[in-house]
């Protein structure tokens, strides 16, 4: 669903998503890293199990949440995504990170 | 990092950071916090990184222009907490925040909101499948990642932001499949008004007509007066309905929709703590209310920028600086001589040509479907909440008790003032009457064991 330009020449990273080997770049959100690799989402919904996609990108609307590095439900848009970051997607409700 | 700061300021956007200098150039040591990685606010965000030099050349001279001012306050040697976000404020004050999953808190004689805006929720049947997102969520990929849409888009909603982001993804090779604008008719004609008004902010209709020129150069496919827009998919957004003004329903393949109807001033940390508000017609949110000095109706606690009702970048900074002078002066200092005059001319450029952009661009209020989702957290109908409001006459706080609308994790930022149009519907009240949710903290989700851990006055890690 989306795509990231001709680099601007800045060295690329690995991320894992669900366990597979995803490039990121400086800069980039793990929100942004969600979304250009398919399916596009970051979880589906602990209520109606829905699938839900970054919405807002600024920290408003919750949507983007997902595991980081053991932590659940934390706003992928608002984190910068790092080397070797382990991201996993959320399915319904998960146990939270006390 | 010491602890010592009389003065706290929430957001390191424009006005946040124009505070910060204006306060650091006045000898005063403020203390920065903001949830972004770096500072910029959302106009000017990432506007240090590394991008393409076509992503730098369609996002313009106004963010180059940021650049340039985050490197200033860099500079300026103010104390700034990134990645850090309050999630209480106590009077007095005791201002209490998260970094690094870490808790903290600090006390401060003043505190400076500067936290800006969201874009107003569009609630349309199926705005929860993913594929769908805000224009400003897609402006900030292009932003950070140089990142857009790998198929042609729609777009659909009102306001300067979709024609500035369209113009913005054309620059870069982007591809529109339509722009369905929901602005409603007659523009001109609301603006006329305060067109006379306005003559000293020509600058900045001047360049909105050059995008409409140049929009219309480019071949957009662009359909006024739009209604009943749809997404519709299962696990993704598959196609967009829309009717025309002729009444035509129209069903078009779509893998990506990016809605806009406008921004909100945010508005949770001042509920939470009290303060009045007027409900603004024009811009169809609550405004809270601020004196001269950008002081609310809580002594010692300010605010500047979008936070203080709609106006931009420009008018952000101008704020910025005179509610530092403020606060400066509250605490006791003495203002340099023509500091304040040249502060207070600034804002009055920058407001000039609102009242035309608010004209031309007047908030929604057309009837929110029955299916469509309302509370995206708890995944509430605009059926059932009308059903709700029904059964239990009341404000938005019933209807919050009763459906748990709001009480998710975005705590009523998605559905706020959805709420409070369906409720002033259905009851025959005013915008105003109606009211928000009563806000509490905390105002953003803390983990238990952040709360465990927290100490008072603890150094920030
Ligand atoms: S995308 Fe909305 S909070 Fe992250």
């Amino acid at each position: 669903m989306f795509r990231q330009l001709a680099d601007s020449g800045s060295p690329s990273f690995l991320v894992y998503i669900d366990g597979s080997e995803t490039v990121a770049r400086p800069g980039d959100t793990v929100a942004a890293v969600l979304l250009r690799t398919a399916p596009g989402i970051a979880r589906h919904t602990p209520v109606g199990e829905t699938p839900r996609a970054p919405y807002c990108m600024m920290g408003v609307c919750f949507d983007c949440l997902a595991t980081v590095d053991g932590e659940t439900s934390v706003q992928t848009c608002l984190v910068e995504a790092r080397p070797g970051m382990r991201i996993q997607r959320q399915k319904g409700k998960v146990r939270i990170t006390p | 990092m010491t602890s010592e700061h009389d003065i706290l300021i929430v957001g390191a956007g424009p006005a946040g950071m124009a505070a910060a200098m204006q306060l650091a150039g006045l000898g005063l040591s403020p203390l920065v916090i903001d949830e972004q990685p770096m500072p910029g606010g959302q106009i000017w965000r990432a506007s240090e990184g590394a991008r393409p030099d076509a992503v730098r050349r369609a996002l313009g001279p106004d963010y180059a222009q940021g650049a340039g001012r985050v490197a200033e306050f860099r500079n300026s040697g103010v104390d700034y907490l990134p990645g850090t976000r309050m999630w209480h404020l106590e009077p007095g004050f005791q201002v209490f925040m998260s970094r690094d999953g870490a808790a903290f808190s600090r006390s401060c004689r003043a505190v400076l909101l500067a936290t800006g805006a969201q874009e107003r929720p569009v609630p349309l049947p199926g705005w929860t499948l993913p594929g769908v997102m805000t224009v400003g969520a897609a402006q900030i990929l292009l932003k950070t990642s140089a990142q857009i849409p790998d198929q042609p888009v729609w777009i659909a909603g009102s306001g300067p932001l979709p024609l500035l982001y369209i113009r913005q993804l054309l620059a870069v090779g982007g591809k529109v499949a339509g722009y369905l604008d929901t602005t409603p008719r007659g523009g001109a004609g609301r603006a006329l008004p305060h067109a006379a008004a306005a003559w000293r902010g020509r600058g900045d209709l001047l360049k909105g007509l050059k995008w409409l020129r140049e929009l219309r150069r480019a071949g957009l496919r662009w359909l006024r007066g739009v209604g009943d827009i749809r997404a519709l998919g299962e696990e993704r957004i598959e196609a967009v309905c829309y009717t025309t003004p002729d009444g035509q329903l129209h069903r078009e393949p779509a893998s990506v929709l990016l809605l806009h109807e406008g921004v909100v001033p945010s508005i949770h940390a001042t509920l939470a703590m009290n303060c009045d508000h007027l409900w603004s017609d024009a811009q169809g949110c609550f405004v809270p209310q601020v004196d001269a000095w950008g002081m609310t109706s809580v002594e010692g606690l300010y605010l500047a920028g979008d936070g203080a009702g709609i106006a931009g970048a420009p008018a952000a900074e101008a704020r910025g600086r005179i509610a530092a002078l403020g606060i400066a002066q509250w605490l006791g200092h003495r203002l340099p001589e023509g500091a304040e005059p040249a502060a207070r001319a600034a804002l009055a450029r920058a407001l000039a040509s609102r009242p035309v952009i608010d004209a031309l661009y007047p908030p929604p209020d057309d009837d929110i479907a029955d299916e469509a989702v309302v509370c995206r957290c708890e995944e509430l109908t605009a059926g059932e909440i009308r059903a709700a409001a029904r059964l239990h006459r009341g404000g938005p706080n019933q209807v919050k008790a009763y459906t748990r609308c709001g009480m998710g994790p975005c705590q009523g930022r998605q559905c706020g003032y959805s709420v409070n149009r369906l409720l002033a519907a259905e009851y025959g009240k005013s915008r105003a009457e109606t009211g928000f949710f009563r806000i509490r903290p905390p105002l953003k989700p803390v983990r238990l064991g952040e709360l465990a851990a927290l100490q008072e006055g603890r150094e920030a890690p």
